[in-house]
């Protein structure tokens, strides 16, 4: 076979293709599909892959028995525990802090220094991480966090538009803390010293997101979650808040009446086992990308592999809204080094436009995410109006030039640099070119059920950011994840700490609860194949793992 | 209903190399890569952090966020022949046909700590934290070792004149992967002071929103309290035709 040949980081049949999208931008400069009606949206939704059939069960048992999941979830639920009653000397305590953080991303740095901010000493706080502090999604957000602060917009209205976008499922008293929360998060992340971008007179410079009615959208060009996260997490640094770093949490100790008292850790390297005693535990795992739900690829980082959901419904949390996934449409479908990879949503808001490959535009750019992506399934497998890529994937255009075109030359550079410098990196000019996309998963809707302190069902046990569940109902909007994170990190960092400072209960440790549910799963007659939580997932060749040996 | 399955099922098949892991079977093209000096044949067209998988490496250390903004996978290079030293992002990176590649999982660096209410906004602030910055010999190594191709050298010596704002625009897309500090013959760790500059850039710079403060003020003196009430006591139907008859802002 010959090498296929390469022009300007295209083959050449879809160089061919491209020529298509270069004729027709000018006519659709100026125009854009109508938003679809709820009818539409509910027909074009079928072909969503939370609604296409398959992929999904009930849940056998614990809190949730009989609630749906995706496969990939409902199997960690009703694995094994990697250790079990008896195996554990508990002992020996190894950490006694108040306040236990699992989870270094936005939601649990938030919690750290607003627990720290209550009267907690920074010594009576640990924040753990599986990776390094901040291997988390929070840090690959680009498009921006969303905050009612421009005098037409208020904090009723980003209600209303992100129930909407949740399709009406959301829990009202946390998205009303999410929104009411969001402009006092900006004022801290500008106290802190956060870059977020601004327009001449010192206002913020405000961008549209997909099914919100008002633009509020604040972002640091397309790196906004790591200009957040690295502000905060230099701050948790100046306050020398005990931190560890490759010591994922395995399972969460209970007193063994129902009450969260602590952890057992692994040291990543050693595989040693610590055990960490404290007064309130808060879960900020983030979530589940890694596992690949229906075959997807993901926006997400490599530890996103649910493992505090499984850790805290073992403990025996209510969870909610498990039955949805959120794909976000534009995910990355060529070059095949970076499929998957995250095109912030803010491309769209700011122009880039959706085409087939007759260069048409087929779908309002801005719909809610579910709808967007599954107009794009739509286009490619049903329509057949998709584009094949050298490695058989079908995706959409989405035409970046545009953003030139509408907003002056020089924007590309200015808005996403990230987004430029990554397609740079494979010879591809967003500016010139189209890029391809396809829709790619990216965000657990549902999780752990909490109120507006971020209190779960269990007793010492809080959680806040993607690990929860409730505040985006079946649907997350651009720009409430970053917020999520920092409205309820902080939320939990403060009742935590007035939980901690309150409670009088001595903290047994204890590992009934696993003992009880790894009762519960024999009695369903589930047999001990899976293990969970996974830690990682894993990438290896199969070549060489059907090789491998062991020796050492 | 067979047909919606078998579109899952094609979109699952499409994306089995980046999902379950790469089957030999599919491969066309081959390079040979050398990880820490131990040669391996992989695919050609992955990523080094795809290819070092394929040869059978699960990683713990060197990878994050898989994406390009974490830094975790910092990866310095040679290739047989050439004396240049190249510095990339694995998981950014193409691999090519005789890479011997060793990566670099942790910078040792010493971060300053300060409070920044308190902190003066002052030309020596970032001479006074880190001193060293005086050392720069201007080599342009850091430059030249950074896989996001920002220009180190030159927001070094801007921090050196005590101007924040030069350094926290051109350091801005700093990844903070280390290894420029790595590099440095004067032993400077460029991106812990490029954090407090843009620290205190941003804190210090960039003016009050004065929209932000109006709208602070008006939730907290509970301005929208009746129209909680009125939102929250609303019918699953009512919400939905608010929801509809919402007027969206021109564009």
């Amino acid at each position: 076979m010959t090498e296929v040949k390469y022009i300007k980081g295209y083959p050449e049949n879809m160089r061919r293709l491209i020529d298509t999208v270069h004729k027709t931008r000018i006519k659709r400069k100026d125009y854009s599909p109508p938003a679809m009606s709820k009818e539409e949206r509910e027909d074009v939704l079928k072909l969503h892959p939370d609604f296409a059939p398959g992929g999904k069960r009930k849940i056998s048992i614990g809190q949730n028995k009989g609630d749906i999941g995706p496969n990939e979830v409902v199997d960690l639920l009703e694995a094994f525990p990697l250790v079990e009653d008896g195996e554990i000397d508990l002992s020996v305590v190894d950490y006694e802090p108040d306040i236990l953080i699992i989870g270094g991303g936005l939601a649990g740095t938030s919690a750290a220094i607003w627990a720290n901010n209550q009267g907690i000493p920074a010594e009576k706080i640990l924040l753990i991480n599986k990776l390094r502090h901040g291997d988390a999604n929070s840090i690959m957000a680009e498009g921006g966090t969303q905050a009612a602060d421009r005098p037409n917009d208020s904090p009723v209205i980003h209600y209303l538009d992100a129930m909407g976008g949740g399709h009406f499922a959301n829990k009202p008293d946390v998205l009303k803390a999410l929104v009411e929360d969001a402009p006092l998060i900006m004022h801290w992340l500008i106290q802190l010293g956060a870059m977020i971008d601004r327009e001449e007179n010192g206002e913020f410079t405000e961008k549209w997101g997909g099914g919100t009615s008002r633009r509020r959208m604040h972002a640091c060009r397309d790196y906004t979650g790591l200009e957040e996260f690295r502000v905060l997490r230099d701050e948790f640094r100046n306050r020398k808040i005990p931190n560890l770093e490759f010591y994922p949490a395995i399972e969460l100790l209970t007193d063994g009446d129902g009450r969260v008292t602590g952890a057992i850790l692994c040291n990543l390297e050693t595989s040693e086992y610590e055990i960490v005693k404290a007064k309130s535990t808060i879960l900020a795992t983030g979530g589940f990308g890694r596992l690949h739900i229906r075959g997807f690829p993901t926006t997400n980082h490599y530890g996103a592999t649910c493992d505090g959901i499984v850790l805290a419904y073992r403990a025996g949390a209510k969870l909610r809204d498990t039955d949805t996934v959120q794909y976000h449409p534009t995910g990355a479908a060529f070059p095949p080094q970076i499929i998957g990879l995250l095109l912030t949503e803010k491309l769209r808001s700011m122009g880039a436009q959706p085409v087939n490959k007759d260069g048409e535009a087929f779908v309002f750019p801005l719909e809610p995410r579910d709808v967007e992506a599954a107009s794009f399934i739509r286009e490619c497998y049903v329509r057949d109006k998709g584009i094949l890529t050298p490695t058989g994937m079908r995706g959409i255009w989405l035409d970046t030039p545009l953003i030139e075109m509408k907003n002056g030359e020089g924007t590309i550079d200015k808005a996403f640099p990230g987004m430029k410098r990554m397609f740079e990196r494979f010879d591809i000019d967003m500016r010139e070119d189209p890029v391809l996309v396809f829709p790619t998963l990216h965000y657990q809707n549902g999780g752990v059920e909490t109120d507006p302190e971020g209190k779960t069902s269990v007793e010492g046990l809080f959680v806040a950011g993607e690990i929860s569940g409730g505040v985006h109902g079946k649907n997350r909007l651009m720009g409430n994840s970053t917020l999520d994170c920092m409205v309820f990190g902080r939320r939990a960092g403060i009742y935590a700490a007035e939980y901690v400072k309150k409670t009088k209960r001595k903290g047994k440790l204890s590992l009934e609860h696993v003992k009880q549910y790894v009762d519960m799963l024999k009695k369903a007659g589930i047999k001990p194949e899976r293990k969970a939580p996974i830690i990682l997932p894993d990438y290896r060749g199969k070549a060489v793992l059907a090789r491998m040996i062991d020796v050492f | 209903m067979k047909k919606k399955k078998s579109i899952m099922d094609h979109i699952a098949e499409s994306n089995k190399a980046v999902t379950t892991g790469i089957d030999e079977k599919d491969i066309e093209h081959w390079v040979e890569i050398h990880v820490m000096g131990k040669s391996y044949k992989v695919p050609a067209g992955l990523t080094i952090m795809q290819a070092m998988e394929f040869a059978g490496y699960r990683f713990i250390r060197s990878a994050g966020c898989r994406a390009g903004f974490c830094g975790a996978c910092a990866t310095i290079y040679r290739k047989a022949g050439d004396y240049k030293l190249h510095a990339v992002m694995a998981c950014q990176t193409r691999v090519e046909d005789g890479m011997f590649l060793v990566q670099i999982p942790f910078a040792p660096a010493d971060k300053a700590i300060y409070d920044i209410d308190k902190e003066s906004y002052g030309v020596n602030t970032l001479l006074k934290y880190y001193p060293e910055l005086a050392r720069c010999v201007a080599c342009n190594t850091c430059t030249k070792s950074c896989p996001q191709d920002l220009e180190v050298m030159d927001y070094i010596q801007d921090a050196i004149k005590g101007d924040f704002k030069k350094v926290a625009e051109e350091s801005f897309d700093c990844i903070q992967c280390g290894l420029c500090a790595i590099r440095c013959p004067a032993e400077l760790v460029q991106y812990h002071i490029a954090q407090l500059a843009r620290r205190m850039f941003g804190r210090y710079e960039c003016s009050e929103p004065k929209e932000l403060n109006t709208r602070l003020k008006e939730i907290k003196k509970g301005q929208y309290d009746s129209a909680w009430k009125k939102l929250l006591k609303a019918t699953a139907k009512e919400l939905e035709k608010m929801y509809a008859e919402r007027e969206r802002e021109p564009d």
